[in-house]
């Protein structure tokens, strides 16, 4: 099982700010294909990569990082902070 | 070195922070602090939100703080950063730097507020004339990186 936790517009589009999905995908990419496939606020959330940040494990990552005994996920909008 | 975060949605003052920072540390010549404040610049501006994710945004600005301090000679750093809700001429953030010597202490300074810009995770949200908006990232804030 893998915490699922969305912020920003992400989490507007999908409509809620945390899931715990379980998942047999291999890389982040992986999932995000199998969320695009769930539902369409999903597919209209993911459509451009471009647009989206992760963090793996808190961490900022790249989209074709291993989620081998990965327990926290997040996507976000690049970052507004100062 | 002393690195303090603190990520809070409480207004914090600004004054107190900067007096207090360094203190009794002699050995301190320079000190550099910033502040970002909610700006309004079209006038219609009804306030701002931010969010952040906890727990990651704490994380980054200590990973960004230890880097500061792996390449420049500090002697304390501080930052403090807020989420929630704030009106325009609020504080949202302040970091400061203190140092022997005014160069690295500004250097460091400019290279803690490129990174939280791009690399702490915080978000904008704008409500102007009654609409909300997220704030956009800017390329420049991204390209401001290369130069460290």
């Amino acid at each position: 099982m893998i915490d699922v936790l969305y912020f920003a517009w992400v989490r507007e589009r999908i409509g809620l700010p945390k899931e715990r999905i379980d998942s047999s995908a291999v890389t982040v990419a992986d999932l995000v294909t199998e969320l695009r496939a769930r539902e369409e606020r999903y597919d209209l959330a993911f459509s451009d990569l471009s647009a989206l940040r992760v963090a793996v494990d808190q961490e900022l990552a790249d989209f074709d990082a291993p989620l081998a005994g990965v327990r926290e996920i997040a996507f976000f909008p690049p970052m507004t902070g100062g | 070195m002393a690195i303090r975060i603190l990520v809070q949605e409480a207004p914090f003052d600004f004054g107190a922070e900067a007096d207090g920072f360094a203190a009794g540390r002699t050995d301190l010549g320079a000190v550099v602090t910033f502040s970002g404040v909610v700006r309004d610049l079209s006038g219609s501006l009804d306030g701002m939100a931010i969010e952040h994710y906890p727990g990651m945004t704490e994380k980054a600005l200590d990973a960004i703080a230890r880097e500061a301090e792996a390449r420049w000679s500090l002697g304390e750093v501080l930052v403090i950063h807020r989420y929630g809700e704030m009106a325009a001429g609020e504080r949202i953030m302040m970091v400061a730097t203190a140092s022997a010597h005014r160069k690295d202490a500004f250097e460091s300074a400019q290279f803690l507020m490129d990174y939280l810009k791009s690399r702490a995770p915080f978000w904008k949200k704008e409500t102007a004339a009654g609409a909300r908006s997220w704030v956009t990232a800017r390329d420049e804030d991204e390209a401001a990186l290369k130069r460290w």
